[in-house]
Formats: C-alpha cells, structure tokens, sequence
C-alpha cells in the first residue's frame, strides 16, 4: 500500500481568522483613521513592520542580536529611490508597484556579501561586528555623494508614468494600500518560512548550535541563510519606506535606525512571530506622540529623525500638502536652525532666503526635503564661521555628517555662541 | 620627519586613550562574558562629572572624583540591574547593557542639553610641552600619555602582583572554585565592572577637554572600542593594547595623508577620465577613507584571523 495516499489534514481555523482579521484590520484601518496625518502614521507603521518582522527572523528566530539590520533597509531605500528616479527619466521601466522588489534584490545581495562576514561568528562577537558593519556602510554613504547624495540624501518623485485606473500613487491613500500590501505579502512569506524545514533549524541553532551541529547541519551556513533572507525582507521595507517618503538620506542605514528597529521588536516581544509588529505599532505611536506631551521630545525623535513628517507640498499638491503629527519637532530645530544661522553668517542662498520670508514654522512644513536642503545650505556659511575655532569645526563637523537634526540645530547654536 | 614624529605622537597619545576605554571593557567581558554596550556612555559621563566638578573646584578635585563617582554607578548599575539579567543569557545582558546607553545619553542631554560645553583643559598644562623643529606639541597631549601609562602599570601590577588581582585572574577562569574557596564572586564582579568604569571614567575626565565635551561623544567613540577589542581579540588584554595603538596610529596618519590610487597610477602611466564609473574610488584620498579603516580592519582580521590579534580561542 503506498505510503501516504490517506492524510490528515484539517483546517487550521484559528490560523484562517487570524490572518483574515489581520488583512481585514489592514483594509479597514484607513478608513477608521482617515485624516491625512494619521494616513502617514499607518505608512510609516506598515514599513516599520515589515522592517520589525525582518529583524525578528535574525533576532527572535535564530538569535542573532543585530546592531546593524538598517544597512539592509537602508541600502534596499537607496536601490528603490535609484529606480524611481531611473524609471521617471524612462532609463527603465520598473512599475511602482514593483520597487520594493528592487529593495529587496538589493537587500538580499548585500546580505549576501555583509552576511558573510558576520554571520562567521555568532553571539556577542556577531552584534559587535554587525556594529561594525553598520559603521562601516554609514561612513562610506556620506563617501560617495554620487550614489548616496551626501548629507541631503537622494529625493525622488514617485508619480510616474501614466495613472492606471486612476491610480498615480500621488495621494497617501494610494501608497498605504500598496505598502498594506506588501506589508501582507511580506508578512505570509515569513510566517511560512518560519515552519520551514530551514525556519524550524534556526530555532534549534538559536537554542543549542552545537546540538544542531551534530545533527548534521551547518550552523554558519543557517544563520547565512537565514541573515539573507531577512535582508531581503528588510530590504522590501526600505523600497517602501523610499516610496514613502520619497527621501532617503544617509540616517536610513545608520546605528541609530538600527537601534530603533531593535527597540521595537524587542518591545512588541520576540517569540510571537506577532510580537514585533505590536511593538512597531507602539514604537511609532511613541516616537511620533510623546513629542507632543514632553520637552524631551528630541529624546524620542532621535531614532527617526524625519521619518515623522511626510514631504509635502510638492507642485502645490493639495491632497499632500498637510503636516504630518510630529511637525513640531522639525519647527523648533527649523527654530533653533535659524536663528542661529542668521547670526553665524552674512551670505544666503535663495531658498534659505525664501524662508526668511515666511515664518519659519512654514519652513517646517515645507517638509524634510526643503529642511535637509536647508541644513545643507547653512553648512557652508557656517563652516565659514567656525572655520577659526578649528577643534569646534571639527566637532561640528562630524555632527553634521551624523546629520541628525538636533545635532545639527544644537550645533549651529553653539558655534553661534562662539563665533 | 616632522610630520611623522608629530604624528606618531598624536597616534600614540590617541592610541593610549582607547586602550584606557578599551582595557575596562576588556577586563569586564573576560570575567563576567558581558560586552558592556554602554561602555563609551561611561567615557561620556566621566567628561561630564569631569566637568561638573572642575566648574566648582578645579581639575585636579575632578580627576579623582569623577572616576570614582563613574566608577560607583557602574558598580550600582552591576549590582542591581545586570546581577538579574545575568540569568537569562549573554544576549540579555548586551540587550540591557545597550538600552542603558540611550538612557545615559538622555540623561546627560536632561542634565546638560545638547549643546556641547565649554570643558577646558587646565591652564597649568594649556600650552606646548616641546618643540619638534617648528611644531609644538601641546603639554595636555604628554600629560594624557603620562595618565594612560601610569593606569596601564597600576592594572599590571595590581592583577598581578596583589591579592585581590590574583582573585580576579582566578574568577575568571574558575569562578566556581574561586567561589568555593570561600571568596564572594559576585562581589568581586561587581568591583570590576565598577573598576572598568572608573578607568573608561577617567578616560572621560582627560580626554573630554582634549577633544570635544557633548551628548554624541559616547556614539563617536563606542563603535571605534568595540572595534580595538574585537580586533585585538575578544577578552585579552595584550591585544587590546596592540588593537589600540594600530588603530590610534592609523587614525591618526590616514587622516593626514592625502594619497590615492591616482598617484601610483599616474607613476605606471594610467590617467583615468573623470567619466570613468570608477573615477570616484580611485580619486578618494586616504583622509578620505579615514573614517571607515578601523572597520576595513575589522572586517578583515575577522576574515583572515577570526579570534582576533592575540586571541586565544574562538567564541
């Protein structure tokens, strides 16, 4: 009698409800939430998760405690907005709706190539050399303005082509349908790979490599594998977080968006594979609410520098052109960025001379892009400006190139002070 | 010849600096197996207690002061946060240690704001120590030097010629023996975490002034240590020192060499377009690349000698 022809096999109700309910939720939320600022919010929660989910299949799955998981998101983000622009310039043809592929590919080759490297140890020494990693791609990001495009990062437009059914991925709501998603898609294919023959031996190398090794498998060769294929994931998440945005800057492959995606797998609990998109939920909802509620605000903003305000305004878009939660926080470096340039130095360039026209709050919600911009256009008169005090040029310089915004707001104010 | 005796100088004053920050987290993952993520955030701390207390009384109060103050918070910290993670692994631990990182780093920006303060170095020692032909060398560059070897001879003999040393060699091979010959490990854990963050401490307190005094110093400084003991191989002290000094060096002379791969093509006759797609990475010039050596290095001792300089075994 041939083995097999009768099998077991029941339904898995509970599985069913669940991921129906979860693609219900993520249907539904917009509409539940649908002002534009909450709109972002769940953008920016979609990514995160996926982001979250990636680094929990390294963390949780196979115990590889990684400093520097946004090299692959971040490096995935800059392939995406290449192929935005490439695609907008009609070099290629790559739809939107596939650019977080690009990320992705981009993502699991650069796992590939990094994973190699730290994938060789494992324990304490992998987080120290995943650090290092991380380092190491972040220095070399503001090394080749080119690629990267230095402090102020590479923008793009993510209306091309002709609208499809009327979908142009102009408006938010558009772009929250296409990051749900992927954010389902990404989701399914890692809570499969999970119960996978490779998923189920991670486990057993997390919990006992020597064991594993015994049974006949390769512990180095899993983690490999398993560093790969959540680079990939990661990856996904950058493309989505580049068509998001439409920015991406050299703060998305570094430490300190490594630390935060830690942070939120972490909190939301490694072992449900739910876990880190509950504490991706939290994790946004703090990072883009407390400012609101404390002066420490900058506290939490750090991890996300200008992730809580979308671009806006571009081409006097109406249905884009609203400010994000969060807003606050660029005014008052916006703020602080001023005032202190405007006694640094005497020269402007024209945008910064636009702002001296408006308030400066109207700078704020202008949005990122016109704010790195504006960094990057008072750095030069304010390198003029320390250039005498060489030991404070050298502090803030290497604060600039960190380019987050408080440094540099807090920066500008102490070279004012002094110059 | 100038350049290179001022430089070897510079590097080995900056060399010896990242051996005092790297010796304490040395010493503390060789016994307790914990790679203290939140070593750098007591460096910064040290500089700003330095600071604190050199704003009231002077800088030779904070020099002692200072240590011991970093050094009780780290003991504290030891005794009654990390003493109950211990149990649930290493991973654990680093995950503790690194979310203490943020939290210092927040609090110093609380206490301090974010802007970076006026820490000066001591009128006493402001000034050149002597002159190499035309260059000066400052005095506060000697007196680091002095500082950092005075603390390497101090760990020396102290694990090596005294009681309490000889427990702690011990300990970290053999703690349950050490135990049961009726010595209190935990206690001796906790005065060398508490001691490997006085002496990261007082590297903040000489090294703050000398360099720059702000919230971002621990971040600037924490991923180059991590470097030094991985390279130098995890847990051993020697090669923490050697990782030291090779990375203080090459910090120091890359930064002021402006070579690249144009020069010695040139030499063999090759003069690239500037509209090759390589042109960019023959052009950048070692000052350039800088900042990402210690972390080329890092990947390499890790490709070609995983257990680090002097390593002893593979984790």
């Amino acid at each position: 009698m041939p083995v097999g022809l009768i099998r077991y096999s029941p339904i898995n109700l509970g599985r069913w409800l669940v991921w129906g309910g979860f693609a219900l939720a993520l249907v539904i939320a917009p509409l539940v939430f649908s002002s534009g600022s909450s709109l972002s919010l769940l953008s920016l929660m979609g990514t995160m998760m996926i982001f979250s989910l990636s680094y929990n299949m390294l963390l949780g799955q196979s115990g590889m405690l990684s400093f520097g998981h946004a090299v692959y998101s971040g490096l995935g983000a800059f392939f995406a907005i290449h192929a935005i622009n490439l695609s907008s310039s009609g070099t290629l043809q790559v739809p939107l709706t596939l650019v977080p592929l690009v990320g992705g590919v981009a993502g699991l080759l650069f796992g590939a190539l990094f994973g190699y490297v730290t994938t060789q140890r494992s324990g304490t020494a992998f987080s120290m050399i995943s650090l290092g990693i991380v380092e190491l791609v972040f220095a070399c990001s503001l090394m080749f303005p080119g690629f990267f495009g230095g402090e102020g990062g590479v923008s793009g437009d993510r209306v091309f082509g002709r609208p499809f059914f009327g979908i142009s991925f102009g408006p938010q709501i558009q772009v929250y349908y296409l990051i749900a998603f992927w954010l389902f898609v990404s989701a399914v294919a890692m809570f499969a790979l999970a119960h996978t023959p490779l998923g189920r031996i991670a486990n057993a190398v997390r919990d006992n490599p020597e064991r594993a090794e015994f049974v006949g498998y390769d512990p180095q060769r899993v983690r490999f594998l398993m560093l790969m294929l959540s680079a990939f994931f990661a990856g996904i998440s950058g493309g989505l977080a580049a068509i998001n945005f439409e920015i991406v800057s050299a703060e998305n492959v570094s430490a300190a968006r490594s630390g935060a995606v830690l942070l939120f797998a972490f909190i939301g609990g490694t072992g449900i594979f739910f876990g880190p998109m509950l504490g991706a939920i939290v994790g946004v909802l703090l990072t883009v609410m407390l400012p609101e509620f404390t002066k420490a605000w900058l506290l939490y903003r750090d991890f996300f520098h200008h992730d809580g305000h979308v671009r806006t305004g571009r081409h006097g878009q109406p249905d884009r052109d609203e400010p994000a939660p969060g807003i606050q926080g660029t005014d008052a470096a916006c703020a602080a960025c001023h005032a202190a340039a405007g006694r640094a130095c005497g020269h402007r360039s024209d945008r910064v001379r636009d702002a001296d026209r408006d308030d400066v709050s109207a700078v704020a919600r202008r949005g990122t892009w016109h704010f790195l911009e504006f960094v990057r256009m008072e750095r030069r008169c304010y390198v003029d400006a320390c250039l005498a005090d060489r030991d404070l040029y050298a502090a803030c310089r290497r604060r600039i190139f960190s380019a987050t915004t408080w440094r540099v707001s807090g920066c500008l104010g102490g070279c004012a002070g002094r110059a | 010849m100038e350049f290179t005796l001022i430089s070897l100088l510079n590097g080995l004053s900056y060399g010896l600096l990242l051996f005092m920050l790297s010796s304490g987290l040395t010493l503390i993952f060789s016994m307790m197996g914990v790679l203290n993520f939140a070593h750098a955030s007591f460096y910064m701390l040290g500089a700003y207690f330095g600071y604190a207390i050199s704003q009231q009384f002077g800088f030779w109060p904070a020099l002692i002061i200072a240590p011991l103050l970093t050094g009780l918070a780290g003991a504290l910290i030891e005794r009654f946060g990390l003493r109950a993670v211990h149990k649930h692994g290493h991973v654990s631990e680093l995950l503790f240690t690194f979310g203490l990182s943020y939290v210092i780093a927040e609090l110093v920006q609380l206490v301090w704001g974010r802007a970076a303060v006026p820490y000066k170095i001591p009128s006493e020692l402001d000034g050149p120590l002597f002159s190499l032909f035309t260059m000066a060398f400052p005095a506060y560059r000697g007196f680091m030097m002095l500082v950092a070897v005075l603390m390497v001879v101090a760990i020396w003999l102290l694990l090596t010629r005294t009681r309490i040393g000889l427990v702690i060699q011990a300990a970290l091979t053999h703690p349950e023996t050490v135990e049961a010959l009726g010595h209190n490990v935990p206690r001796v854990f906790m005065l060398v975490f508490g001691g490997g963050c006085a002496l990261a401490g007082l590297a903040g307190v000489i090294g703050g002034n000398a360099f720059v005094t702000e919230p971002a110093m621990a971040a600037t400084v924490g991923s180059i240590i991590f470097v030094v003991v991985v390279v130098g191989g995890m847990g051993s002290l020697g090669g923490a020192f050697l990782a030291s000094l090779l990375i203080g060096m090459v910090q120091t002379f890359a930064v002021a060499l402006d070579w690249s791969l144009l020069g010695p093509l040139a030499r063999v006759g090759i003069a690239p377009s500037p509209e090759l797609p390589v042109y960019r990475l023959l052009s950048l010039t070692l000052s350039e690349v800088a900042p990402i050596l210690p972390y080329l290095l890092l990947v390499l001792v890790l490709i070609f000698r995983p257990r680090g300089l002097m390593g002893k075994r593979e984790s």
